[in-house]
Protein backbone atom coordinates (compact mmCIF):
# COMPACT_ATOMS: atom_id res chain seq x y z
CA UNK A 1 0.00 0.00 0.00
CA UNK A 2 1.30 3.38 -0.78
CA UNK A 3 -0.14 6.85 0.08
CA UNK A 4 0.38 10.30 -1.98
CA UNK A 5 0.51 13.29 -0.28
CA UNK A 6 0.22 16.01 -2.53
CA UNK A 7 2.29 19.02 -0.77
CA UNK A 8 1.24 22.28 -0.21
CA UNK A 9 3.60 25.29 -1.11
CA UNK A 10 4.33 28.27 -3.06
CA UNK A 11 6.74 27.42 -5.06
CA UNK A 12 9.81 28.56 -2.19
CA UNK A 13 8.30 27.27 0.60
CA UNK A 14 6.51 23.90 2.00
CA UNK A 15 2.86 24.98 3.90
CA UNK A 16 3.10 23.37 7.18
CA UNK A 17 -0.25 21.98 6.75
CA UNK A 18 1.53 19.54 4.48
CA UNK A 19 3.04 18.16 7.63
CA UNK A 20 -0.62 16.86 9.28
CA UNK A 21 -1.40 15.66 5.78
CA UNK A 22 1.56 12.97 6.03
CA UNK A 23 0.71 12.90 9.77
CA UNK A 24 -2.80 11.65 8.61
CA UNK A 25 -0.89 9.21 5.86
CA UNK A 26 1.29 7.54 8.33
CA UNK A 27 -2.02 6.54 10.51
CA UNK A 28 -3.37 4.99 7.94
CA UNK A 29 0.18 2.92 6.88
CA UNK A 30 2.17 2.36 4.55
CA UNK A 31 4.75 4.09 1.99
CA UNK A 32 4.21 7.56 1.77
CA UNK A 33 5.14 9.89 -1.64
CA UNK A 34 4.88 13.13 -1.28
CA UNK A 35 3.98 15.12 -4.91
CA UNK A 36 5.45 18.91 -5.28
CA UNK A 37 4.28 19.82 -8.42
CA UNK A 38 5.22 23.74 -9.04
CA UNK A 39 7.68 25.59 -10.79
CA UNK A 40 11.12 25.82 -9.65
CA UNK A 41 10.63 24.69 -6.40
CA UNK A 42 13.73 22.43 -5.69
CA UNK A 43 14.08 23.69 -2.19
CA UNK A 44 10.25 22.83 -1.15
CA UNK A 45 11.25 18.75 -2.97
CA UNK A 46 13.94 19.13 -0.45
CA UNK A 47 11.94 20.21 2.88
CA UNK A 48 9.34 17.51 1.87
CA UNK A 49 12.43 15.08 1.70
CA UNK A 50 13.19 15.29 5.21
CA UNK A 51 9.67 15.10 6.51
CA UNK A 52 9.54 12.01 9.09
CA UNK A 53 7.88 8.60 7.17
CA UNK A 54 8.12 10.28 3.62
CA UNK A 55 9.33 7.63 1.79
CA UNK A 56 9.97 9.31 -1.61
CA UNK A 57 9.34 12.82 -3.34
CA UNK A 58 8.04 12.85 -6.44
CA UNK A 59 9.02 16.18 -8.29
CA UNK A 60 7.01 18.06 -11.20
CA UNK A 61 8.64 21.22 -12.15
CA UNK A 62 7.38 22.72 -14.61
CA UNK A 63 5.60 26.09 -15.84
CA UNK A 64 2.07 24.90 -15.67
CA UNK A 65 2.44 24.06 -12.54
CA UNK A 66 3.80 27.44 -11.18
CA UNK A 67 0.30 28.61 -10.26
CA UNK A 68 -0.98 25.63 -8.97
CA UNK A 69 -4.48 25.92 -11.11
CA UNK A 70 -6.68 23.26 -10.39
CA UNK A 71 -6.51 22.08 -13.93
CA UNK A 72 -3.11 21.33 -14.54
CA UNK A 73 -2.52 19.50 -11.04
CA UNK A 74 -5.38 17.30 -10.97
CA UNK A 75 -4.13 16.18 -14.71
CA UNK A 76 -0.98 15.46 -13.35
CA UNK A 77 -2.25 13.84 -9.97
CA UNK A 78 -4.46 11.59 -11.83
CA UNK A 79 -1.83 10.31 -14.55
CA UNK A 80 0.26 9.23 -11.53
CA UNK A 81 -2.35 7.29 -9.24
CA UNK A 82 -2.26 4.11 -10.28
CA UNK A 83 0.36 3.50 -8.34
CA UNK A 84 -1.42 4.28 -5.01
CA UNK A 85 -3.99 2.91 -2.52
CA UNK A 86 -5.14 6.84 -0.76
CA UNK A 87 -4.51 10.45 -2.43
CA UNK A 88 -4.09 13.16 0.41
CA UNK A 89 -3.84 16.79 0.72
CA UNK A 90 -4.68 19.26 3.28
CA UNK A 91 -7.81 20.59 3.98
CA UNK A 92 -7.08 23.91 2.75
CA UNK A 93 -8.28 26.42 0.08
CA UNK A 94 -5.69 24.61 -2.12
CA UNK A 95 -6.48 21.19 -1.52
CA UNK A 96 -10.50 21.53 -1.67
CA UNK A 97 -9.83 23.52 -4.66
CA UNK A 98 -7.74 20.53 -6.71
CA UNK A 99 -8.66 17.57 -4.81
CA UNK A 100 -12.32 16.95 -5.94
CA UNK A 101 -11.58 17.23 -9.64
CA UNK A 102 -9.04 14.72 -8.82
CA UNK A 103 -11.91 12.44 -7.20
CA UNK A 104 -14.10 12.84 -10.21
CA UNK A 105 -11.61 11.76 -12.35
CA UNK A 106 -10.48 8.72 -10.99
CA UNK A 107 -14.68 7.94 -10.26
CA UNK A 108 -13.86 7.94 -6.49
CA UNK A 109 -15.75 9.50 -3.88
CA UNK A 110 -13.84 11.78 -2.18
CA UNK A 111 -13.90 12.08 1.61
CA UNK A 112 -13.35 15.17 2.91
CA UNK A 113 -11.63 16.85 6.20
CA UNK A 114 -11.03 13.70 7.77
CA UNK A 115 -10.22 14.45 11.48
CA UNK A 116 -9.81 10.62 12.33
CA UNK A 117 -8.41 7.45 10.65
CA UNK A 118 -10.32 4.34 12.10
CA UNK A 119 -8.73 1.67 9.50
CA UNK A 120 -7.70 2.55 5.67
CA UNK A 121 -11.00 2.37 4.51
CA UNK A 122 -12.46 3.81 7.04
CA UNK A 123 -12.38 7.54 8.29
CA UNK A 124 -14.44 10.41 10.86
CA UNK A 125 -15.54 13.42 9.90
CA UNK A 126 -17.41 16.35 11.07
CA UNK A 127 -21.30 17.60 9.06
CA UNK A 128 -23.23 20.19 9.84
CA UNK A 129 -20.98 22.39 11.11
CA UNK A 130 -19.00 19.98 13.43
CA UNK A 131 -22.36 19.50 15.25
CA UNK A 132 -22.28 15.48 14.34
CA UNK A 133 -19.31 12.83 13.75
CA UNK A 134 -19.67 10.76 10.77
CA UNK A 135 -18.11 7.55 10.33
CA UNK A 136 -17.95 6.84 6.45
CA UNK A 137 -16.20 3.66 4.90
CA UNK A 138 -14.98 4.10 1.46
CA UNK A 139 -15.77 1.13 -1.01
CA UNK A 140 -13.55 2.98 -3.44
CA UNK A 141 -10.35 1.47 -5.30
CA UNK A 142 -8.17 4.48 -4.39
CA UNK A 143 -9.48 6.63 -1.42
CA UNK A 144 -9.01 10.13 -2.10
CA UNK A 145 -9.15 12.22 1.30
CA UNK A 146 -8.50 15.61 2.01
CA UNK A 147 -7.12 16.38 6.05
CA UNK A 148 -7.88 18.73 8.48
CA UNK A 149 -4.81 20.08 9.92
CA UNK A 150 -5.83 20.45 13.67
CA UNK A 151 -6.70 16.99 13.81
CA UNK A 152 -3.46 15.28 12.94
CA UNK A 153 -0.32 16.39 14.67
CA UNK A 154 2.26 17.45 12.12
CA UNK A 155 4.92 15.11 11.64
CA UNK A 156 8.79 16.00 12.00
CA UNK A 157 11.79 15.88 10.78
CA UNK A 158 13.56 12.54 9.66
CA UNK A 159 16.02 11.36 7.34
CA UNK A 160 16.51 12.64 3.89
CA UNK A 161 14.53 10.97 1.52
CA UNK A 162 15.23 10.45 -2.03
CA UNK A 163 13.91 12.93 -4.76
CA UNK A 164 12.75 11.47 -8.15
CA UNK A 165 11.97 14.05 -11.30
CA UNK A 166 8.26 13.35 -12.69
CA UNK A 167 7.00 14.40 -16.23
CA UNK A 168 4.65 16.87 -16.31
CA UNK A 169 1.62 16.14 -18.26
CA UNK A 170 0.12 18.79 -20.96
CA UNK A 171 -1.23 22.12 -20.15
CA UNK A 172 -4.53 22.17 -20.43
CA UNK A 173 -4.82 25.91 -20.99
CA UNK A 174 -8.12 26.73 -19.72
CA UNK A 175 -7.41 28.80 -16.66
CA UNK A 176 -4.67 31.40 -15.84
CA UNK A 177 -3.45 33.47 -12.65
CA UNK A 178 -3.85 37.03 -13.19
CA UNK A 179 -2.66 38.04 -10.31
CA UNK A 180 -3.10 37.72 -6.23
CA UNK A 181 -3.31 39.92 -3.47
CA UNK A 182 -1.95 38.81 -0.75
CA UNK A 183 -2.23 40.06 3.39
CA UNK A 184 1.36 40.80 4.23
CA UNK A 185 1.89 40.27 8.23
CA UNK A 186 4.39 39.53 10.34
CA UNK A 187 2.45 37.67 12.25
CA UNK A 188 1.93 33.57 12.35
CA UNK A 189 -0.42 32.22 10.29
CA UNK A 190 -3.68 31.70 11.70
CA UNK A 191 -3.97 27.76 11.24
CA UNK A 192 -0.06 27.50 12.69
CA UNK A 193 -0.76 30.39 15.81
CA UNK A 194 0.04 29.23 19.37
CA UNK A 195 -2.31 32.16 20.40
CA UNK A 196 -5.59 33.71 18.23
CA UNK A 197 -6.84 37.50 18.81
CA UNK A 198 -10.26 37.09 17.01
CA UNK A 199 -12.86 39.86 16.79
CA UNK A 200 -16.55 40.00 15.56
CA UNK A 201 -19.09 42.57 14.12
CA UNK A 202 -18.66 44.53 17.75
CA UNK A 203 -15.64 46.41 16.93
CA UNK A 204 -17.64 48.12 14.81
CA UNK A 205 -15.25 49.55 12.10
CA UNK A 206 -11.99 48.62 10.45
CA UNK A 207 -9.97 51.17 12.31
CA UNK A 208 -11.41 49.95 15.53
CA UNK A 209 -10.39 46.30 14.63
CA UNK A 210 -6.81 47.00 14.04
CA UNK A 211 -6.34 49.59 16.49
CA UNK A 212 -7.92 47.50 19.35
CA UNK A 213 -6.75 44.16 18.44
CA UNK A 214 -3.65 44.50 17.05
CA UNK A 215 -1.34 45.87 19.95
CA UNK A 216 -2.80 42.75 22.20
CA UNK A 217 -1.75 40.20 19.26
CA UNK A 218 1.49 41.68 19.30
CA UNK A 219 1.71 41.34 23.13
CA UNK A 220 0.71 37.90 23.25
CA UNK A 221 3.04 37.39 19.63
CA UNK A 222 -0.85 35.97 17.84
CA UNK A 223 -2.77 35.97 14.88
CA UNK A 224 -5.40 37.78 14.24
CA UNK A 225 -8.91 36.25 12.89
CA UNK A 226 -12.26 37.63 12.71
CA UNK A 227 -15.84 36.33 12.27
CA UNK A 228 -17.93 35.91 9.34
CA UNK A 229 -19.89 39.32 9.98
CA UNK A 230 -16.50 41.28 10.59
CA UNK A 231 -15.16 39.70 7.60
CA UNK A 232 -18.40 40.91 5.68
CA UNK A 233 -18.72 44.27 6.95
CA UNK A 234 -15.03 45.23 5.71
CA UNK A 235 -12.80 44.81 8.87
CA UNK A 236 -10.79 42.67 8.15
CA UNK A 237 -9.60 40.49 5.36
CA UNK A 238 -11.58 37.40 3.52
CA UNK A 239 -9.06 34.77 5.00
CA UNK A 240 -9.20 36.00 8.19
CA UNK A 241 -12.60 33.82 8.94
CA UNK A 242 -12.58 31.40 11.73
CA UNK A 243 -15.89 29.09 11.32
CA UNK A 244 -17.99 26.09 9.16
CA UNK A 245 -17.26 28.14 6.41
CA UNK A 246 -13.96 29.57 7.28
CA UNK A 247 -10.42 28.57 8.83
CA UNK A 248 -10.59 25.68 11.21
CA UNK A 249 -8.31 26.58 14.06
CA UNK A 250 -7.27 24.82 17.58
CA UNK A 251 -4.34 27.38 19.42
CA UNK A 252 -3.44 26.97 22.66
CA UNK A 253 -5.35 29.92 23.42
CA UNK A 254 -8.48 31.79 21.48
CA UNK A 255 -9.68 35.03 22.36
CA UNK A 256 -12.92 35.69 20.97
CA UNK A 257 -13.48 39.35 21.05
CA UNK A 258 -17.05 41.07 20.89
CA UNK A 259 -18.45 37.68 18.77
CA UNK A 260 -21.70 36.48 19.72
CA UNK A 261 -20.78 32.76 18.94
CA UNK A 262 -22.70 31.59 16.06
CA UNK A 263 -22.51 27.70 15.61
CA UNK A 264 -20.54 28.81 12.64
CA UNK A 265 -18.33 30.27 14.39
CA UNK A 266 -17.79 27.83 16.83
CA UNK A 267 -17.43 25.02 14.34
CA UNK A 268 -13.99 26.73 13.67
CA UNK A 269 -12.53 27.43 16.77
CA UNK A 270 -14.08 25.14 19.68
CA UNK A 271 -11.25 22.31 20.05
CA UNK A 272 -8.69 25.19 20.69
CA UNK A 273 -7.16 24.36 23.84
CA UNK A 274 -8.24 27.22 26.11
CA UNK A 275 -11.31 29.64 25.04
CA UNK A 276 -11.37 33.29 26.46
CA UNK A 277 -14.68 35.45 25.76
CA UNK A 278 -15.03 38.88 26.13
CA UNK A 279 -18.45 39.86 25.42
CA UNK A 280 -20.53 42.52 27.05
CA UNK A 281 -24.11 40.23 26.60
CA UNK A 282 -24.02 37.70 29.73
CA UNK A 283 -26.44 35.31 27.40
CA UNK A 284 -23.65 35.27 24.44
CA UNK A 285 -23.46 31.76 23.18
CA UNK A 286 -19.70 31.97 23.25
CA UNK A 287 -19.79 31.73 27.07
CA UNK A 288 -20.68 28.23 26.60
CA UNK A 289 -17.71 26.98 24.76
CA UNK A 290 -15.41 29.86 26.93
CA UNK A 291 -13.11 28.12 29.68
CA UNK A 292 -13.03 31.97 30.87
CA UNK A 293 -15.64 34.40 30.16
CA UNK A 294 -15.35 37.97 30.66
CA UNK A 295 -18.30 39.77 30.41
CA UNK A 296 -17.15 43.41 29.39
CA UNK A 297 -17.30 46.43 27.28
CA UNK A 298 -14.51 45.31 24.78
CA UNK A 299 -13.13 49.39 24.51
CA UNK A 300 -12.52 48.66 28.11
CA UNK A 301 -11.43 45.40 28.69
CA UNK A 302 -8.87 44.59 25.68
CA UNK A 303 -6.56 48.16 26.78
CA UNK A 304 -6.85 46.99 30.70
CA UNK A 305 -5.98 43.35 29.26
CA UNK A 306 -2.77 44.71 27.33
CA UNK A 307 -1.96 46.60 30.37
CA UNK A 308 -2.20 43.83 32.59
CA UNK A 309 0.01 41.74 30.82
CA UNK A 310 3.76 42.34 31.40
CA UNK B 1 -25.58 33.04 -22.23
CA UNK B 2 -27.47 30.05 -20.09
CA UNK B 3 -26.51 30.10 -16.61
CA UNK B 4 -27.45 26.78 -14.50
CA UNK B 5 -27.53 27.37 -10.54
CA UNK B 6 -27.75 23.33 -9.08
CA UNK B 7 -29.22 24.46 -5.21
CA UNK B 8 -29.48 21.94 -2.35
CA UNK B 9 -32.23 21.83 -0.21
CA UNK B 10 -30.46 21.47 3.34
CA UNK B 11 -31.71 22.10 7.26
CA UNK B 12 -31.61 25.61 7.80
CA UNK B 13 -28.92 27.15 8.75
CA UNK B 14 -30.27 28.62 12.06
CA UNK B 15 -31.21 25.10 13.46
CA UNK B 16 -29.41 23.20 16.05
CA UNK B 17 -28.99 19.79 14.83
CA UNK B 18 -29.45 16.77 16.97
CA UNK B 19 -27.47 13.14 16.42
CA UNK B 20 -29.98 10.40 16.76
CA UNK B 21 -29.76 8.32 19.60
CA UNK B 22 -29.60 5.32 17.27
CA UNK B 23 -26.63 6.56 15.53
CA UNK B 24 -27.73 6.33 12.12
CA UNK B 25 -27.94 9.94 11.32
CA UNK B 26 -29.24 13.45 12.55
CA UNK B 27 -33.16 14.15 12.94
CA UNK B 28 -34.69 16.11 9.94
CA UNK B 29 -38.33 15.01 11.09
CA UNK B 30 -39.93 18.28 11.33
CA UNK B 31 -37.11 20.33 11.38
CA UNK B 32 -37.32 23.62 8.74
CA UNK B 33 -35.44 22.95 5.70
CA UNK B 34 -34.01 26.15 3.21
CA UNK B 35 -31.89 26.63 -0.13
CA UNK B 36 -28.38 26.15 1.30
CA UNK B 37 -26.88 29.86 1.57
CA UNK B 38 -24.56 29.13 -1.14
CA UNK B 39 -26.70 29.00 -3.41
CA UNK B 40 -28.37 31.72 -2.62
CA UNK B 41 -25.22 33.70 -3.33
CA UNK B 42 -25.23 31.88 -6.92
CA UNK B 43 -28.59 32.59 -7.47
CA UNK B 44 -28.40 36.04 -7.31
CA UNK B 45 -25.28 36.13 -8.93
CA UNK B 46 -26.80 34.65 -11.80
CA UNK B 47 -30.41 36.87 -11.75
CA UNK B 48 -27.78 39.89 -11.58
CA UNK B 49 -26.18 38.31 -14.61
CA UNK B 50 -28.91 38.82 -16.29
CA UNK B 51 -30.16 42.08 -14.96
CA UNK B 52 -27.33 43.31 -16.68
CA UNK B 53 -27.74 41.71 -19.82
CA UNK B 54 -24.81 39.32 -20.42
CA UNK B 55 -26.81 36.46 -19.11
CA UNK B 56 -30.05 35.35 -20.98
CA UNK B 57 -31.47 32.38 -19.01
CA UNK B 58 -31.07 31.42 -15.44
CA UNK B 59 -32.05 27.80 -14.84
CA UNK B 60 -32.17 26.38 -11.27
CA UNK B 61 -31.40 22.49 -10.96
CA UNK B 62 -32.22 20.09 -7.85
CA UNK B 63 -31.74 17.01 -6.95
CA UNK B 64 -33.08 14.82 -4.15
CA UNK B 65 -36.74 14.49 -2.48
CA UNK B 66 -40.35 15.98 -3.96
CA UNK B 67 -40.26 18.67 -1.82
CA UNK B 68 -36.91 19.69 -3.40
CA UNK B 69 -39.25 21.84 -5.84
CA UNK B 70 -40.45 24.04 -2.80
CA UNK B 71 -36.02 25.15 -3.43
CA UNK B 72 -36.67 25.53 -6.97
CA UNK B 73 -39.60 27.51 -6.40
CA UNK B 74 -37.84 29.84 -3.86
CA UNK B 75 -35.10 29.81 -6.74
CA UNK B 76 -37.58 30.57 -9.47
CA UNK B 77 -39.24 34.08 -6.70
CA UNK B 78 -35.54 35.01 -6.69
CA UNK B 79 -35.20 35.29 -10.75
CA UNK B 80 -34.81 32.06 -11.93
CA UNK B 81 -36.53 31.80 -14.91
CA UNK B 82 -37.24 28.08 -15.04
CA UNK B 83 -36.35 24.52 -13.18
CA UNK B 84 -35.47 21.17 -13.39
CA UNK B 85 -35.91 18.50 -10.79
CA UNK B 86 -34.58 15.42 -10.65
CA UNK B 87 -35.99 13.49 -7.90
CA UNK B 88 -35.24 10.27 -6.37
CA UNK B 89 -35.60 9.59 -2.03
CA UNK B 90 -31.89 7.48 -2.36
CA UNK B 91 -29.21 9.34 -0.58
CA UNK B 92 -27.12 11.88 -2.85
CA UNK B 93 -23.10 12.11 -2.31
CA UNK B 94 -21.55 15.05 -4.33
CA UNK B 95 -19.64 12.47 -6.93
CA UNK B 96 -23.82 11.35 -7.93
CA UNK B 97 -24.88 14.98 -7.76
CA UNK B 98 -21.87 15.85 -10.42
CA UNK B 99 -23.31 13.31 -12.57
CA UNK B 100 -26.67 14.34 -12.61
CA UNK B 101 -26.00 17.70 -13.09
CA UNK B 102 -23.13 16.42 -15.66
CA UNK B 103 -26.16 14.95 -17.15
CA UNK B 104 -28.37 17.83 -17.60
CA UNK B 105 -25.76 19.98 -18.84
CA UNK B 106 -24.93 17.71 -21.95
CA UNK B 107 -28.64 18.53 -22.68
CA UNK B 108 -28.94 22.10 -21.69
CA UNK B 109 -25.19 23.48 -23.18
CA UNK B 110 -24.98 26.24 -20.35
CA UNK B 111 -22.18 28.74 -20.86
CA UNK B 112 -21.72 28.82 -16.76
CA UNK B 113 -22.85 26.54 -14.08
CA UNK B 114 -22.79 27.99 -10.63
CA UNK B 115 -22.95 26.02 -7.70
CA UNK B 116 -22.88 27.16 -3.86
CA UNK B 117 -18.92 26.48 -2.55
CA UNK B 118 -20.35 24.00 0.21
CA UNK B 119 -23.49 22.53 1.07
CA UNK B 120 -23.89 23.80 4.66
CA UNK B 121 -24.81 20.15 6.04
CA UNK B 122 -22.37 17.71 4.16
CA UNK B 123 -20.21 20.59 4.11
CA UNK B 124 -18.13 18.60 1.92
CA UNK B 125 -17.43 21.53 -0.55
CA UNK B 126 -16.88 18.94 -3.93
CA UNK B 127 -19.64 19.08 -5.94
CA UNK B 128 -18.79 22.22 -8.31
CA UNK B 129 -15.09 21.18 -8.85
CA UNK B 130 -16.54 17.14 -9.51
CA UNK B 131 -18.94 18.85 -12.33
CA UNK B 132 -16.53 21.00 -13.99
CA UNK B 133 -13.65 17.82 -13.66
CA UNK B 134 -16.62 15.79 -15.55
CA UNK B 135 -17.19 18.37 -18.13
CA UNK B 136 -13.43 19.23 -18.82
CA UNK B 137 -14.22 23.06 -18.05
CA UNK B 138 -12.45 24.75 -16.33
CA UNK B 139 -13.31 25.88 -12.43
CA UNK B 140 -13.14 28.67 -10.53
CA UNK B 141 -13.95 28.07 -6.81
CA UNK B 142 -14.74 30.07 -4.06
CA UNK B 143 -15.63 33.26 -6.06
CA UNK B 144 -15.99 36.65 -4.36
CA UNK B 145 -16.32 38.89 -8.28
CA UNK B 146 -16.97 37.26 -11.73
CA UNK B 147 -16.55 39.82 -14.51
CA UNK B 148 -17.91 38.16 -17.98
CA UNK B 149 -15.71 38.88 -20.91
CA UNK B 150 -17.26 41.24 -23.32
CA UNK B 151 -17.70 38.46 -25.70
CA UNK B 152 -18.81 35.74 -23.11
CA UNK B 153 -15.61 33.43 -24.49
CA UNK B 154 -14.38 34.25 -20.91
CA UNK B 155 -14.63 35.31 -17.76
CA UNK B 156 -12.12 36.80 -14.69
CA UNK B 157 -13.23 35.68 -11.38
CA UNK B 158 -11.66 36.91 -7.85
CA UNK B 159 -11.20 33.77 -5.61
CA UNK B 160 -10.51 33.60 -1.56
CA UNK B 161 -7.92 31.86 -0.67
CA UNK B 162 -5.37 31.00 2.41
CA UNK B 163 -3.59 34.36 2.52
CA UNK B 164 -5.70 36.56 0.51
CA UNK B 165 -7.31 36.76 -3.29
CA UNK B 166 -6.56 35.74 -5.97
CA UNK B 167 -7.96 36.48 -9.60
CA UNK B 168 -7.75 33.93 -12.38
CA UNK B 169 -8.77 33.92 -15.98
CA UNK B 170 -11.16 31.33 -17.47
CA UNK B 171 -12.50 30.32 -20.81
CA UNK B 172 -16.15 29.72 -20.71
CA UNK B 173 -18.04 27.35 -20.18
CA UNK B 174 -17.14 26.97 -16.76
CA UNK B 175 -18.10 26.32 -12.61
CA UNK B 176 -17.86 29.11 -10.91
CA UNK B 177 -18.85 28.25 -7.19
CA UNK B 178 -19.85 30.93 -4.63
CA UNK B 179 -18.09 32.20 -1.97
CA UNK B 180 -20.10 34.51 0.80
CA UNK B 181 -18.63 37.86 -0.40
CA UNK B 182 -19.91 37.39 -3.60
CA UNK B 183 -22.73 39.38 -3.12
CA UNK B 184 -25.99 39.96 -0.72
CA UNK B 185 -29.18 38.02 -2.04
CA UNK B 186 -32.63 39.72 -2.35
CA UNK B 187 -35.08 38.49 -0.38
CA UNK B 188 -38.17 37.14 -2.59
CA UNK B 189 -41.05 39.58 -2.55
CA UNK B 190 -44.76 38.58 -2.67
CA UNK B 191 -45.80 39.08 -6.06
CA UNK B 192 -42.41 37.38 -7.73
CA UNK B 193 -43.29 34.42 -5.12
CA UNK B 194 -46.97 34.54 -6.91
CA UNK B 195 -44.94 34.56 -10.15
CA UNK B 196 -42.91 31.82 -9.34
CA UNK B 197 -45.84 29.47 -9.15
CA UNK B 198 -46.34 29.99 -12.94
CA UNK B 199 -42.93 29.18 -14.44
CA UNK B 200 -41.88 26.20 -15.44
CA UNK B 201 -40.16 22.99 -13.53
CA UNK B 202 -39.59 20.38 -15.30
CA UNK B 203 -39.24 16.63 -13.42
CA UNK B 204 -37.08 13.93 -14.26
CA UNK B 205 -35.17 11.22 -12.39
CA UNK B 206 -31.80 9.69 -12.44
CA UNK B 207 -33.01 7.05 -14.58
CA UNK B 208 -33.80 9.17 -17.45
CA UNK B 209 -30.77 10.34 -16.99
CA UNK B 210 -28.59 7.82 -17.30
CA UNK B 211 -27.06 8.10 -13.62
CA UNK B 212 -25.74 5.67 -11.66
CA UNK B 213 -26.35 7.72 -8.12
CA UNK B 214 -25.60 4.53 -5.47
CA UNK B 215 -23.35 6.42 -2.82
CA UNK B 216 -20.06 5.28 -2.75
CA UNK B 217 -19.28 6.24 1.00
CA UNK B 218 -20.81 4.20 3.72
CA UNK B 219 -21.78 5.98 6.84
CA UNK B 220 -21.57 3.56 9.44
CA UNK B 221 -22.20 6.18 12.45
CA UNK B 222 -23.08 9.55 13.37
CA UNK B 223 -22.25 10.54 16.97
CA UNK B 224 -22.18 13.45 18.79
CA UNK B 225 -18.71 15.58 19.06
CA UNK B 226 -17.67 15.87 22.88
CA UNK B 227 -18.83 18.60 24.75
CA UNK B 228 -16.71 21.14 26.11
CA UNK B 229 -16.72 21.41 29.91
CA UNK B 230 -17.95 23.98 30.80
CA UNK B 231 -16.26 27.48 32.18
CA UNK B 232 -16.24 30.13 34.67
CA UNK B 233 -17.11 33.84 34.16
CA UNK B 234 -14.11 36.08 35.78
CA UNK B 235 -15.32 39.28 37.65
CA UNK B 236 -12.55 41.14 35.82
CA UNK B 237 -9.32 41.55 33.66
CA UNK B 238 -6.86 41.30 36.34
CA UNK B 239 -9.24 37.57 37.48
CA UNK B 240 -8.83 37.15 33.92
CA UNK B 241 -4.90 37.38 33.76
CA UNK B 242 -4.25 35.70 37.19
CA UNK B 243 -6.07 32.27 35.49
CA UNK B 244 -4.59 32.58 32.14
CA UNK B 245 -1.34 32.96 33.81
CA UNK B 246 -1.47 30.59 36.85
CA UNK B 247 -4.55 28.02 35.90
CA UNK B 248 -4.06 27.81 32.15
CA UNK B 249 -0.51 28.77 31.85
CA UNK B 250 -1.07 29.82 28.16
CA UNK B 251 1.00 33.32 28.52
C1 LIG C 1 -23.69 29.78 5.21
C2 LIG C 1 -23.13 30.51 6.39
C3 LIG C 1 -21.80 30.35 6.70
C4 LIG C 1 -21.25 31.04 7.77
N1 LIG C 1 -19.93 30.84 8.06
C5 LIG C 1 -19.38 31.50 9.10
C6 LIG C 1 -18.00 31.31 9.45
O1 LIG C 1 -17.28 30.54 8.82
N2 LIG C 1 -17.52 32.02 10.50
C7 LIG C 1 -18.28 32.89 11.24
O2 LIG C 1 -17.76 33.52 12.17
N3 LIG C 1 -19.59 33.06 10.93
C8 LIG C 1 -20.15 32.40 9.87
N4 LIG C 1 -21.46 32.63 9.57
C9 LIG C 1 -22.18 33.74 10.25
C10 LIG C 1 -22.70 33.40 11.63
O3 LIG C 1 -23.97 32.78 11.51
C11 LIG C 1 -22.87 34.70 12.45
O4 LIG C 1 -23.73 35.58 11.76
C12 LIG C 1 -21.54 35.43 12.71
O5 LIG C 1 -20.58 34.52 13.22
C13 LIG C 1 -21.77 36.57 13.68
O6 LIG C 1 -20.59 37.33 13.84
P1 LIG C 1 -20.33 38.15 15.19
O7 LIG C 1 -20.34 37.23 16.33
O8 LIG C 1 -19.11 38.96 14.96
O9 LIG C 1 -21.55 39.18 15.19
P2 LIG C 1 -22.83 39.25 16.14
O10 LIG C 1 -23.56 37.97 16.14
O11 LIG C 1 -23.54 40.48 15.76
O12 LIG C 1 -22.22 39.40 17.59
C14 LIG C 1 -21.60 40.55 18.09
C15 LIG C 1 -21.38 40.33 19.57
O13 LIG C 1 -20.66 41.41 20.10
C16 LIG C 1 -21.19 41.74 21.37
N5 LIG C 1 -20.87 43.16 21.63
C17 LIG C 1 -21.41 44.25 21.03
N6 LIG C 1 -20.80 45.39 21.47
C18 LIG C 1 -19.86 45.00 22.35
C19 LIG C 1 -18.89 45.69 23.12
N7 LIG C 1 -18.75 47.02 23.06
N8 LIG C 1 -18.09 44.96 23.95
C20 LIG C 1 -18.21 43.61 24.03
N9 LIG C 1 -19.10 42.91 23.30
C21 LIG C 1 -19.91 43.58 22.46
C22 LIG C 1 -22.65 41.46 21.29
O14 LIG C 1 -23.16 41.17 22.59
C23 LIG C 1 -22.67 40.22 20.38
O15 LIG C 1 -22.63 39.01 21.12
C24 LIG C 1 -22.04 31.92 8.53
C25 LIG C 1 -23.39 32.06 8.23
C26 LIG C 1 -23.95 31.37 7.17
C27 LIG C 1 -25.39 31.54 6.87
N1 LIG D 1 -28.69 17.53 -4.27
C1 LIG D 1 -28.25 18.66 -4.86
N2 LIG D 1 -29.04 19.31 -5.74
C2 LIG D 1 -28.61 20.45 -6.34
N3 LIG D 1 -27.41 21.00 -6.11
C3 LIG D 1 -26.59 20.38 -5.25
C4 LIG D 1 -26.96 19.19 -4.58
N4 LIG D 1 -25.92 18.83 -3.79
C5 LIG D 1 -24.96 19.76 -3.95
N5 LIG D 1 -25.35 20.70 -4.83
C6 LIG D 1 -24.59 21.91 -5.28
O1 LIG D 1 -23.23 21.73 -4.96
C7 LIG D 1 -22.81 22.72 -4.02
C8 LIG D 1 -21.74 22.17 -3.10
O2 LIG D 1 -22.23 21.07 -2.36
P1 LIG D 1 -21.26 20.03 -1.61
O3 LIG D 1 -20.23 19.59 -2.59
O4 LIG D 1 -22.18 18.93 -1.19
O5 LIG D 1 -20.69 20.77 -0.45
C9 LIG D 1 -24.09 23.21 -3.37
O6 LIG D 1 -23.94 24.52 -2.88
C10 LIG D 1 -25.06 23.13 -4.54
O7 LIG D 1 -24.92 24.24 -5.40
Amino acid sequence: MTILVIAEHDNAVLKPATRNAIAAAARIGGDIDVLVAGAACAAVAEAAARIAGVTRVRLADAAQYADHGAENLAALVVANAAAYSHILAPATAAGKNFLPRVAALLDVAQISDIVEVVSPDTFVRPIYAGNALATVQSADAVKVITVRGTAFEPAGEGAAAPIEALAGAADAGISRLVGRELTVSARPELTAARVIVSGGRALGSNENFHAVLEPLADKLGAAVGASRAAVDAGYAPNDYQVGQTGKIVAPELYIAVGISGAIQHLAGMKESKVIVAINKDPEAPIFQVADYGLVADLFDAVPALLAAID
Amino acid sequence: MKILVPVKRVIDYNVKVRVKSDGSGVDLANVKMSMNPFDEVAIEEAVRLKEAGIASEVVAVSAGVAACQETLRTAMALGADRSILIVTDEELQPLAVAKLLKAVCDKEAPQMVIPGKQAIDDDANQTGQMLAALLGWPQATFASKVVVNADKTGAAVTREIDGGLETIEISLPAVVTTDLRLNEPRYATLPNIMKAKKKPLETTTPEALGVDVKPRLKTLKVAEPAKRAGGVKVADVAALVDKLKNEAKVI
